[in-house]
């Protein structure tokens, strides 16, 4: 495997790393390539600029007629110093920020963030505070679901398709959240909504009933889709069996969230290390032990209705109380928190999302290093694509589910 | 009226009728698919966008006609019309109501098979000649589809040939008068109809079978660097070719220009059987997922081949059993 950063001058360590702190750069391994005798091969190149890139992934494709042999995965191309920026915006300022490394579950980039600091400042968060984060992470994550299953059947299917048709309903189905968090928030795709100590707004009045609604809806229409797809040989023919990863890769490699429970490994952060009252609710987490495309599809679609139970259990549960343990702001500066460092990791749509802090006692972090869930996940690509064919390629990304923003960040 | 002024005349006007008709099933098409994708569709242009193909039309007109330095520029220039010719060619010896048509030769279907497969050539003109990775993949995959799909489409097509006894259109379809419609004979017209609506799916590669076009890894196939008028011509024959098997289908399985009323609604009731079929493959289309080149060569020659040509040995023996052969 070979991932490479375009621009030269990161051969030799980030411009990022600028303050002392060293931080050790993995060699990348060897790229898989099956030994495949006789034959021209064909080099192609699968983006930056492709329908199917997710974004901006350049995937240099050497193929044996349709076979693929191996595959070189180049990113970087979305990089825009977002740890570097953390160092200049203040604790008020950096969650709206942090919400454009994973612009798909802004969310969860924020939760994680605002975490670190209160474990290095030990703040408490309120009750209510800490229900409110589950809500709108786990509509977050049935959000960011919806869109990944609108876009992998659009990868499979063709924009001018079956796939198509998917993607507009899961779409009609996202719009209905974004609405939810729109009337909150005030942003549909960035919100800043946590914040250090608690969370920024409350819920409007009658929001809570909208959202029951909402939440009823997809769970009505879950089912129809499930129907629509695996009743569908076309749609088993290209998900089973394709993109395998066992479960040695996936704890190799490092992926989570559902490609590692699609792989057998029952891992998932909100129950192995509750935070933010997690632990309040009940909640399966669904694992699969085929590692294909199909599995982690399951996966998914499992999780779609464990959010909505967590999500109704919430909101029946969801505690009066203040919305912050700190004073409202009144300057971006106000928040300090002391000297200390921190990891803090939450359970993304994506899988594990980190962000480790180090905090010097002013109102802005000395360092700030994300853990991009899809950056680990992306990781596994050259160890699976080899040996499928061209189309399968595409699928078995889809099903990967990568954000550049978060890989390149 | 001289005999060659009509010659002339004849294919003027089907000409320009298939091509009125390619620019409004477009509409069609746009139209069903959003109903059901739950969305509006075209609505702008126009009352009901039904001015949406012009536009469309005016603006492909207009968009800058590029040639890639590199490209193979003969080759690439010539493609989209020699796709073209064929895909208007099957048209020749439609007949759309009795005695109305350009020609309507004994060797009718023989005419219509051979010269709708010679689509290919365009097909792999454009995509050799374009010099494009995802093109020239795409070529590739055309060939292999479209020869994997012309035999169990011929074969199924030969089945109400057989039940009719002639290999032309209008006596195949005189021989449904009275109701009798190939589709409502018994097992082998709806196991043929279900063969022949598949390999039209995959010869007219519409999704699940458009692994040429396959934007999702090929960008757009063999079309992918073709751009205004010359995208509008492959659009065009690709379309005109739909149309054109959707006609055949209607004369081979279900009956042609029959239907209640008066003779002159014939052509009416002919368009409107095309367009049902038409309509079918569209929902297809807009509901499947696309399936692998691998899958799809293993499902005509593992399945649908064999299938068919069983299938047209049971129908010879029928045929000479109902005639007292045996």
């Amino acid at each position: 495997m070979t991932l490479r950063l375009d621009d030269p001058h990161n051969a030799q360590g980030h411009p990022e790393h600028s303050r002392g702190v060293s931080v050790d750069t993995p060699q990348a391994t060897t790229r898989v390539e099956l030994d495949y005798s006789g034959g021209e091969r064909l080099t192609m190149n699968m983006g930056p600029q492709h329908p199917s890139a997710h974004g901006v992934f350049r995937a240099i494709l050497t193929l044996e007629g349709e076979t693929v042999v191996a595959v070189d995965a180049v990113i970087g191309y979305l990089h825009r110093c977002h740890e570097k920026l953390s160092e200049t915006l203040t604790y008020a300022q950096y969650p709206s920020i942090a919400s454009k490394t994973d612009y798909v579950a802004a969310m969860t980039s924020e939760f994680a963030y605002v975490m670190a600091a209160e474990a290095i400042g030990k703040i408490e968060v309120p009750k209510r505070a800490q229900y409110l984060r589950v809500i709108c992470s786990e509509l977050q994550r049935i959000a960011s679901h919806l869109l990944w299953l609108g876009t992998w059947c659009m990868d499979m299917g063709g924009a001018l398709g079956g796939g198509a048709t998917i993607f507009l309903y899961a779409i009609r189905e996202r719009e209905a959240i974004l609405d939810l968090f729109e009337s909150l928030v005030g942003a549909r795709l960035l919100y800043g909504f946590f914040q250090v100590g608690g969370t920024r707004y409350d819920i409007p009045a009658g929001w809570a009933d909208q959202c029951r609604k909402t939440i009823a809806d997809i769970d009505s229409r879950i089912g129809e889709y499930e129907g629509l797809l695996e009743d569908n040989p076309f749609f088993q023919a290209r998900a089973q069996g394709v993109g395998y990863i066992s479960r040695e890769l996936a704890e190799d490699v490092g992926i989570a969230g559902p490609l590692l429970r699609g792989s057998g490994v029952n891992f998932d952060l909100r129950r192995s290390a509750p935070y933010s009252s997690y632990e309040d609710f009940t909640f399966t987490v669904p694992v699969e032990t085929a590692g294909d495309c199909f599995a982690r599809y399951r996966v998914r679609m499992v999780e779609f209705r464990e959010s909505i139970k967590i999500i109704r259990q919430a909101l029946d549960k969801l505690p009066d109380g203040p919305i912050s343990s700190r004073p409202g702001l009144k300057s971006v500066a106000q928040i300090r928190i002391p000297k200390g460092e921190a990891y803090s990791r939450v359970e993304g749509p994506r899988g594990e999302v980190g962000c480790y802090l180090i905090a010097d006692g002013s109102a802005k972090p000395y360092r700030m290093k994300w853990r991009g869930a899809s950056f680990s996940n992306l990781s596994v690509l050259p160890h699976i694509i080899p040996g499928h064919k061209v189309a399968d390629v595409v699928a078995i990304m889809g099903s990967v589910d990568p954000v550049f923003g978060e890989v390149d960040r | 009226m001289p005999v060659w002024l009509t010659a002339l005349i004849a294919p003027f006007i089907v000409l320009n009728v298939v091509i009125g008709l390619v620019t409004y099933v477009t509409l069609l098409e746009r139209k069903f698919a959003a109903r059901m994708q739950s969305r509006i569709g075209p609505y702008r242009v126009g009352p009901h966008g039904l001015l949406q193909p012009i536009a469309d039309a005016v603006k492909l007109m207009m968009k800058e006609d590029v040639v890639p330095t590199a490209a193979d520029k003969t080759v690439y220039n010539l493609a989209p019309i020699v796709f073209l010719i064929p895909c208007m060619l099957i048209f020749a010896t439609i007949p759309f109501a009795p005695g109305m048509g350009v020609a309507d030769l004994n060797i009718g279907i023989l005419f219509f098979l051979a010269v709708s497969s010679m689509e290919i050539v365009g097909l792999f003109m454009a995509g050799w000649g374009s010099n494009n990775k995802y093109a020239l993949l795409s070529a590739m995959r055309a060939v292999n589809q479209i020869i994997s799909y012309d035999l169990p489409f011929i074969f199924s097509a030969l089945v109400p040939v057989m039940l009719a006894g002639s290999l032309k259109l209008s006596d195949i379809a005189a021989a449904q008068a009275g109701g009798a419609w190939f589709v409502f004979y018994p097992v082998i017209g709806q196991l043929a109809f279900i063969a022949f609506m598949v390999a039209t799916l995959a010869a007219e590669n519409r999704v699940p079978f458009d692994i040429l076009e396959a934007e999702s890894e090929l960008v757009a196939g063999f079309r992918v660097e073709y751009s205004g008028m010359k995208f509008a011509l492959i659009q065009l024959g690709e379309y005109a070719h739909i149309i054109g098997s959707s006609f055949l289908g209607s004369i081979l399985f279900l009956g042609a220009w029959a239907g209640p009323g008066p003779e002159y609604l014939g052509p009416i009731w002919m368009l409107l059987k095309a367009m049902f079929l038409f309509l079918v493959l569209t929902w297809i289309r807009w509901s499947f997922v696309r399936i692998r080149v691998d899958q799809i060569l293993t499902l005509s020659w593992k399945f649908l081949l064999p299938a068919t040509l069983t299938l047209l040995v049971a129908t010879s023996f029928v045929v000479v059993w109902r005639a007292g052969g045996f």
